[in-house]
Parts: structure tokens; sequence; C-alpha cells
């Protein structure tokens, strides 16, 4: 089966309209009468990774597939990767800017609560051309 | 207890009014938006101090049933438009986190 998909832009340091692919997201997840917990558990997912890419890419794109029986949520930016992936995954370590952190993001919590909503998420790419994460959820 | 129920003359509602008829059945305080998103549960009315845009799209997220902004904080312009346009009520508190929580935790009995 084809699967409905979305596509987002989503700008670098655009804090004023961050969030709204993961909002459209959303709304298009409960017009679909998906569960109402894959909904909240796509919605963070999708939102900690969109705000990944407004804090530390240099811009990118959200892809969304909703299939009848899965979520694929793909972010995808342009640079300049993550250098210790590993250290990245642990819950408190974050490289966020000081202005970032004084808006409440930034308390490295994002990649870890985007794994801990998904039911599969893979880290394609790290290397300083961009970072792709591919995380699906399973109904 | 509906979001209705917490309005009074300490706590004014400025933004969302399309919301205040959801249920509140827990309060969350924390101003690190990320330890929102992994940790509150939805239907919570969270107290915060944080007044920018970005608290409305994690309100949205997780389900979050109204936010109480303490200390006399200004809601941010385009988050109050952003908050009506979600249904998702904000609403002002004097006092600090402390007190917003020990008042709510009475109504919420």
């Amino acid at each position: 089966m084809k699967p409905y998909t979305m596509d987002f832009d989503v700008k670098a340091r655009d804090f004023s309209s961050a969030g709204e692919s993961s909002s459209k997201f959303r709304k298009t997840l409960l017009m679909l009468s998906i569960p109402s917990d894959i909904v909240r558990r796509a919605s963070i997912a999708a939102y900690e990774a969109e705000m990944n890419i407004v804090i530390h890419s240099y811009g990118g794109k959200m892809h969304f597939e909703i299939y009848s029986d899965k979520i694929v949520i793909i972010a995808d930016d342009t640079g300049p990767g993550i250098k210790d992936l590993e250290l990245a995954m642990k819950e408190g370590y974050s490289t966020a800017p000081k202005e970032v952190i004084e808006m409440g993001f930034g308390a490295g919590m994002g990649l870890p609560n985007m794994k801990r909503n998904v039911d599969n998420m893979e880290v394609v790419n790290h290397d300083e051309s961009g970072t792709k994460i591919v995380m699906t959820i399973n109904f | 207890m509906k979001v209705k129920d917490i309005l009074s003359h300490e706590f004014t509602l400025v933004a969302g009014e399309g919301g205040i008829e959801k249920e509140v059945s827990n309060v969350y305080v924390c101003d690190l938006l990320s330890f929102v998103m992994s940790h509150v549960k939805s239907g919570s009315a969270w107290v915060t101090i944080q007044t920018h845009v970005n608290v409305i799209a994690v309100a949205v997220m997780t389900e979050i049933s109204c936010i109480i902004i303490c200390e006399g904080e200004k809601l941010d312009e385009n988050a109050k438009e952003k908050a009506d346009d979600e249904n998702i009520p904000v609403i002002a508190f004097n006092g600090s986190s402390y007190e917003a929580a020990i008042k709510l935790s009475e109504m919420i009995k």
C-alpha cells in the first residue's frame, strides 16, 4: 500500500515557526483516527527531531509516511553532523548554545526521548554532510 | 476538575479560551522543555515561567490541558496567538511556581 506522505522544510534557528511541521503531522494523525497513544508518541518524537534541526543544524527537512500499520518519521538535515553519537544518546549530554538553553531547550533529552517514543530508531548518517534519522512506530 | 475551575482573580486566563472545558488530572512543574516533553502526563496543568511560542507547541504535542505562567511573567504576543489557534488555555499567576502548585493541589483534591 502506498503511504500518505508529508514533507516540510525546517529552517535553522527559526524559533517562531519551529514545531509547525510536527503540529501539522499531528493534526493529520488525529484526522486519520490513529490511536491516541500512537499520536502522542509520534508527535513527541517528531517535535524533538524537528527542534534538533532548528537548534543544531544548518537546516533540513522532515518527512512523514503514514501506513495502515506503521508511521515512519525521517529527519534529514544538511550538517554539521553529530561528532559523538554515543554521547549524544546519553540523557543530559548537550551541545546546545546558551541562548537556546535559556529558552528551556538543550537539556540533552532530545535523542533519548525520540528513541523512547518509537519502536525503532536508526541514525542513518551523522557525518559533517548531515544527520539523517529514521524512526518507525508500529500500530 | 476542568481548566475553567482553576480560573479566579489569582489565576487569570490570558489566551486559549477555546480549551477551558478540558479536564485537568495532574500538575507538572518544570521550566526545561525537553524534560516536559519526556516526563509530563497528558491532561496536566503545566506550571512554568517560560513565555515564548515554543511552550505552546510543547503543550500541544504532549496534550497538556493548560499552561500556568508564574511570577507575573507576560506571555509573548506570538505565543498568545498560537495558544488561541490551538485552544491551549494559558493562565497568568503572580506568585511562584511553588505557590501555584500548592493552590492547584488544593483545587485538584
